[in-house]
């Protein structure tokens, strides 16, 4: 089970048996807009506030990932979710919805595959028949929450990202049909004592490298193991001095494909997004939407997903703290691959 | 430079003489800042047009308005209220303040 020092190799793979993505109008209009289940075209969803759509959003994509996965809320034993806000409030009052024993985790953009990871585990070793992982992220909330006002007028610098809306949702299961998870690496905190948070990428993009460094040495596999390997939201600027580093470090990151979900979600051409995409969002629903139907058609064997988080907190920013940051990897299998 | 134009509109059309031009001049620029505000457009315009769009009065009165809309949710005393000063509180504090120490040294330098 434990493999080296930080990963879980799992020997009974737990199948990921429904996935559901909701987003909104703005993502709609992407590239990915096909692989996504619902699409909105209103960001408030019909909502008094922007912090009730955003738990909205993610109601929807839970009760729809249940369903895709052929079951009802009281089969599933656990919820693990969270979100970017504060007291990760969107994942609770959903728990409180789903009315499913609930685990909240934040790892703010990286919660993604963090859930994923912890559901993994919980079903692997027969804590769970079925467990839900789920995440969100609004991009007005965000806005609120961590930088101005959304109607305020102030000018982006190239580097900022834009906050992905949506909400991506798994049931992990003991057994089924559909792609596996095999494994997963718990990242460590790595702090390079960057302090701007219209950056994110820049201070992310160590937190990968040093988790997908890690994946490879303890399970004893290189970059051509996965046919893919995706960051989180490191967007241009991040995935940029990602690929830097794995030169220097010598990784042969050249032997398989490497991209970023936050460059993958929008169109640079038509929407204004600066770097790119982020948000916990980002990774969600580019995995749970476009890469597991791909791994469901066997266009892809073994995908290797990064989800990458910057821990910070306006309050920790304005007192002059530097941002540190996170990566969680899991990697996940088409059924075929798994059984090879 | 709208500014300008609207004010030379004034001038002209209106009847008011450049001095006192000014004041309706302002008064329309915060009405305009506020109600591209509301209509979800300064945002947009602000990335486009930088700290010409910053500068002026119409950055304070945006600032005022896009914070008042974002917090509406919490309530109009608690929320609204006490939010509407987030960004521009700053500058009322800071411009009292560098506008009293502006007095004194020119009382101490010009004797009043």
């Amino acid at each position: 089970m434990l493999k080296g020092h930080q990963s879980w190799k799992f020997h009974r793979k737990p199948v990921i048996a429904g996935t559901a993505t909701v987003v909104g109008p703005f993502e709609g209009r992407g590239p990915l807009a096909n692989d996504f289940d619902i699409v909105h075209g209103d960001s408030l969803v019909g909502q008094d506030s922007w912090e009730q759509a955003e738990q909205t959003y993610l109601e929807e994509a839970a009760k729809l990932a249940i369903r895709n996965a052929g079951l009802t809320n009281d089969q599933v034993q656990f919820y693990v979710g969270g979100d970017l806000m504060n007291q990760i409030t969107s994942s609770s009052y959903t728990a409180r919805t789903l009315t499913i024993p609930y685990l909240g985790v934040f790892g703010a953009c990286s919660t993604s595959m963090e859930s994923l990871a912890v559901a993994s585990y919980l079903v692997s070793t027969g804590g769970a028949k079925y467990a839900l992982a789920a995440t969100c992220s609004h991009n007005s909330s965000s806005e609120k929450q961590f930088r101005y006002p959304t109607e305020y007028g102030s000018q982006k610098p190239p580097t900022a990202q834009y906050t992905v809306t949506g909400a991506g949702a798994a049931v992990v299961a003991e057994a089924g049909a559909g792609p596996v998870v095999a494994a997963a690496t718990i990242g460590r905190i790595v702090d390079m004592g960057i302090k701007d948070p219209f950056n994110m990428g820049a201070a992310m993009a160590p937190a990968a490298v040093d988790t997908i460094t890690a994946h490879f040495r303890d399970l004893g596999v290189g970059p051509d193991h996965y046919d893919l390997i995706v960051t989180g939201d490191l967007a241009k600027v991040g995935y940029e001095i990602a690929c830097d580093l794995f030169e220097k470090h010598r990784i042969p990151m050249h032997k398989t494909r490497f991209r970023d979900c936050g460059m993958m979600i929008y169109d640079y051409g038509k929407q204004m997004v600066q770097a790119g995409g982020s948000g916990c969002a980002c990774s969600a629903v580019v995995t749970y939407g476009h890469i597991l139907k791909k791994l469901r058609k066997q266009e892809l064997r073994r995908v290797l997903v990064v989800a990458t988080g910057a821990l910070l907190s306006p309050l920790a920013v304005q007192q002059g703290e530097s941002i540190p940051c996170i990566a969680h990897a899991v990697a996940i299998e088409a059924p075929q691959a798994a059984a090879d | 430079m709208l500014g300008q134009c609207i004010q030379q509109a004034l001038v002209h059309w209106g009847g008011w003489d450049e001095k006192k031009a000014g004041d309706p001049t302002v008064a329309i620029l915060i009405i305009l800042s506020v109600l591209l505000t509301s209509l979800g457009v300064y945002d947009k315009f602000g990335q486009w047009a930088g700290a010409g769009s910053a500068v002026p009065v119409t950055g304070f009165a945006n600032s005022m308005a896009s914070a008042a809309i974002e917090s509406r949710s919490e309530g109009l005393v608690l929320g609204v209220g006490n939010n509407m000063f987030k960004l521009a509180g700053c500058v009322i504090v800071f411009g009292t303040t560098a506008a009293f120490v502006v007095a004194i040294i020119r009382l101490l330098v010009c004797g009043g």
